[in-house]
C-alpha cells in the first residue's frame, strides 16, 4: 500500500507542473497584457513601460513563470488587479462557499444515485429499470443552468417558498448553519445535483447488472446465502469503482459549478471567475482555475488511493 | 442442453453468412429496427434542417424589435411564442438561434474527432516516446473539469464565435486521444499487425489499410457521445456572456437576456432552454443507440 501510495505521489508532480504551466499561459493567450484594464487611455509610453516593470512583465516568459511559481509556493499568488486585494484570500474565501454548495449537491446526489441505480440494476429489463434509466439520461442531458431558472421559477416566482439568490438574508456571504441561510441552499444545492444523479444511477446500473450475472453470485445463493446477505457481496465488489465515479463528480461539481453559482448570484469561487472575467482581472481569474483544478488533482489522487485501499487487486497494476 | 440437439438446429436453420454488404448496412438496419433512435435522429435532423432553411421559412424577422410589443405572452396573435424582451419573434429567434447553438455546439467535437484521433492513433500506434509525450500532456489537461477549461480559456480570449470554437475543441481532444489510444494500442498488439508488418508494409499503409478500420467504430461512438455536452457548455459559455455576442439569435444568450423577465413572463423566458434540453437529449438517446448499433462496448 505504502510503495503504491508513493508512486502515486510521484505521478502527481508533472501533472501539477503541467497544471501551473497552462494557468500561465491563460494570461499570455489573452488579448492585450493584464494591466490594459486599469492602464488609462491616455498613459504615455514611459508611464506604460513602468507599470511593466512594476509587474515584472518586461521580462521573459521562462523568468516570469519562475518569478510567479516562487512566489505561489510562498502562498503568493499575486493582487487582484481590480481591487488591489491579494488574490489568495479572495479565492479561498469564495472556494469555501463553492465546496459548502458542492457537498451539499453531493449529498442529495450520490445516494439517490446509488439508490436508484442499484434498483434498475437488479430489476434489469422490468419497468423499474426503464423509468430509471429515462430519469438518469433527462438527468445527463439538462442544461442545469436552464433547470436552475425553472426551479426558481416554480419555487421563487410562482410558489415564493424559497429565495433565488444569494446565499443569505440581505446579500449577506456570510454562512451560518441555521435555516436564514440554507434556504439559500436548497435550489442552487438541487440543481447541481441532477446531472451527477445521473451519471451515478448509471454507473452503478451497469456495475450491479454486471455483478449480478457472475458465477459468484449464482454460487452465493447456491450454498443458501440470503438475498440481503448476497446484496451486500455484490455492493463491495462495486465499492471501488462506483467510489471513484463519485470522487470525480465530487470534483466536477466544484470547478463545474460556476454556471449555477451565476445563476443563483451564490457566492463562490465560479460567481469570483466571471467577475474576473469581465473585469479582465487576469490573476484572479489565474488564480482561481490554479486553485480548483488543484483541488480537482488532489481529488483524483484522493480516489485513486482510496479505491487502492478498498480493493487490492488495483494496487498490483 | 443436449448434444444432439446442435446438428438438428444448424439444419433447420442454416447459420447465419454473413451479409453480403457488409458491416454498415449491418449498422443501417439495426438502426432502423430502433424507434426511439430514428425518432432521435428524426428530431436532430429537424433542428439542423430547419436551421440551415430558417431564411426560406416565412419567419419574422429575428432581429427586428418592437417596444409596443414586448414580452408577449405564448400565443399572442402574430406571436405564436410570444416576443422577447426587445420585441423580437421569439419562434423566429429560436429557429434562427439553432444556426449558431448547433454549429458552435457540434462544430467542436468534429474538429477534436479528426485532431484527438489521430494524435491517439499516432500514439497507439508508434508507441514509445512519442505515446508518453503525448498521453502526459493529455493527462494534464485532464486535471481540469471540462466547464472549468472551457471557461478559463474562453474567458482568457475572450467573447467571440471563433474564440468559443477554439476553447471547446482545446476541450475535446484530450478525452478523444485518450480513447483513441487505448483502442489502438489494443488493436496493435494484436497478430495480423506484426503480420502485415512483417510482409514489408510501412506505418503509414498498416495504419490505413489495417488499424483505421478497427479502431473508427469506438472513436467515432465515442465522439458521438460528447456532442450533447459539448452543446451545452457551448450555450452555456453564450449563456456567461462569454460565447456568442448580442443581438445574435443564440439559444444560451437568449436565456441570459430573457433572466431579467423571470418575473414578468415566466415561461417565456425558460423556453430557449427547452430548445438545449430537448436538443441534448436526443443526441445523447442517438449516441446511445449508435453504440448499440454499432456494437460498440465501453
Amino acid at each position: 500500500m505504502l510503495s503504491y501510495l508513493i508512486r502515486r505521489l510521484i505521478l502527481v508532480l508533472p501533472v501539477a507542473f503541467g497544471v501551473s504551466v497552462i494557468c500561465f499561459l491563460l494570461v499570455q493567450i489573452a488579448p492585450g497584457d493584464p494591466l490594459t484594464a486599469i492602464m488609462p487611455v491616455d498613459a504615455t509610453a514611459d508611464e506604460q513601460a513602468a507599470m511593466r516593470a512594476a509587474y515584472g512583465l518586461d521580462k521573459p516568459l521562462p523568468v516570469q513563470y519562475a518569478i510567479w511559481i516562487g512566489n505561489l509556493v510562498q502562498g503568493d499568488m499575486g493582487k487582484s488587479i481590480a481591487t488591489g486585494r491579494p488574490v489568495a484570500a479572495e479565492v479561498f474565501g469564495a472556494v469555501k462557499n463553492s465546496l459548502l454548495l458542492a457537498v451539499s449537491a453531493a449529498v442529495i446526489a450520490f445516494p439517490i444515485g446509488i439508490f436508484l441505480g442499484f434498483l434498475a440494476g437488479y430489476f434489469q429489463g422490468t419497468w423499474i429499470d426503464r423509468a430509471v434509466t429515462a430519469v438518469s439520461i433527462m438527468g445527463v442531458s439538462v442544461p442545469n443552468y436552464w433547470l436552475g431558472i425553472v426551479l426558481v421559477i416554480i419555487f421563487s416566482v410562482n410558489l415564493g417558498w424559497l429565495p433565488s439568490m444569494g446565499a443569505g438574508p440581505g446579500g449577506s456571504s456570510a454562512w451560518e448553519w441555521d435555516w436564514l441561510h440554507m434556504r439559500h441552499l436548497v435550489l442552487p444545492a438541487v440543481t447541481l445535483a441532477v446531472v451527477p444523479i445521473g451519471i451515478v444511477s448509471r454507473t452503478v446500473r451497469a456495475l450491479a447488472g454486471d455483478i449480478l450475472t457472475q458465477d459468484f453470485v449464482q454460487a452465493l445463493y447456491a450454498k443458501g446465502m440470503s438475498r440481503v446477505d448476497v446484496l451486500r457481496h455484490v455492493a463491495r465488489n462495486a465499492a471501488a469503482t462506483a467510489l471513484s465515479v463519485m470522487g470525480l463528480q465530487l470534483g466536477y461539481l466544484l470547478g463545474g459549478s460556476i454556471l449555477i453559482e451565476t445563476v443563483f448570484n451564490w457566492p463562490g469561487s465560479g460567481f469570483l471567475l466571471s467577475n474576473a472575467i469581465f473585469q479582465r482581472d487576469l490573476p484572479l481569474l489565474q488564480g482561481t482555475i490554479l486553485v480548483l483544478a488543484l483541488f480537482f488533482v488532489a481529488m483524483n489522487l484522493i480516489v485513486d488511493v482510496a479505491q487502492a485501499a478498498i480493493d487490492p487487486r488495483i494496487q498490483r497494476t | 442442453m443436449a448434444l444432439s440437439e446442435t446438428p438438428v438446429e444448424i439444419a433447420a436453420e442454416p447459420a447465419p453468412v454473413a451479409s453480403p454488404q457488409g458491416y454498415w448496412s449491418g449498422v443501417g438496419a439495426r438502426l432502423l429496427r430502433d424507434p426511439l433512435t430514428m425518432i432521435c435522429l428524426g428530431v436532430v435532423a429537424l433542428l439542423i434542417l430547419s436551421a440551415v432553411f430558417a431564411p426560406w421559412l416565412g419567419l419574422a424577422d429575428p432581429y427586428k424589435g418592437s417596444m409596443i410589443a414586448r414580452l408577449k405572452p405564448i400565443g399572442t396573435e402574430g406571436h405564436i411564442l410570444g416576443t422577447d424582451e426587445q420585441g423580437r419573434d421569439m419562434l423566429a429567434r429560436l429557429i434562427y438561434g439553432g444556426r449558431l447553438t448547433l454549429f458552435i455546439g457540434l462544430t467542436p467535437v468534429v474538429l477534436a474527432f479528426f485532431i484527438g484521433g489521430a494524435l491517439g492513433v499516432v500514439a497507439g500506434y508508434v508507441g514509445g516516446f512519442v505515446n508518453t509525450i503525448i498521453m502526459r500532456t493529455v493527462d494534464v489537461f485532464f486535471a481540469f473539469p471540462s466547464v472549468l477549461l472551457a471557461i478559463a480559456i474562453s474567458g482568457a480570449l475572450g467573447a467571440g464565435i471563433v474564440n468559443s470554437l477554439v476553447s471547446l475543441t482545446i476541450v475535446f481532444i484530450p478525452p478523444i486521444t485518450r480513447v483513441a489510444e487505448a483502442v489502438t494500442s489494443g488493436v496493435r498488439a494484436l497478430d495480423y499487425i506484426d503480420a502485415a508488418r512483417a510482409t514489408g508494409a510501412n506505418a503509414l499503409t498498416v495504419i490505413r489499410v489495417h488499424v483505421i478500420g478497427n479502431v473508427l467504430s469506438p472513436i467515432f461512438v465515442y465522439a458521438t457521445s460528447l456532442t450533447s455536452v459539448c452543446m451545452i457548455l457551448a450555450a452555456g459559455l453564450s449563456f456567461l456572456g462569454i460565447g456568442v455576442r448580442p443581438p445574435e439569435p443564440e439559444w444560451g444568450l437568449m436565456l441570459n437576456t430573457l433572466r431579467s423577465a423571470i418575473y414578468v413572463n415566466p415561461w417565456l423566458s425558460a423556453l430557449p432552454g427547452v430548445m438545449i434540453f430537448i436538443t441534448s437529449l436526443c443526441l445523447n438517446l442517438l449516441s446511445d443507440g449508435l453504440r448499440s448499433a454499432m456494437n460498440v462496448r465501453d
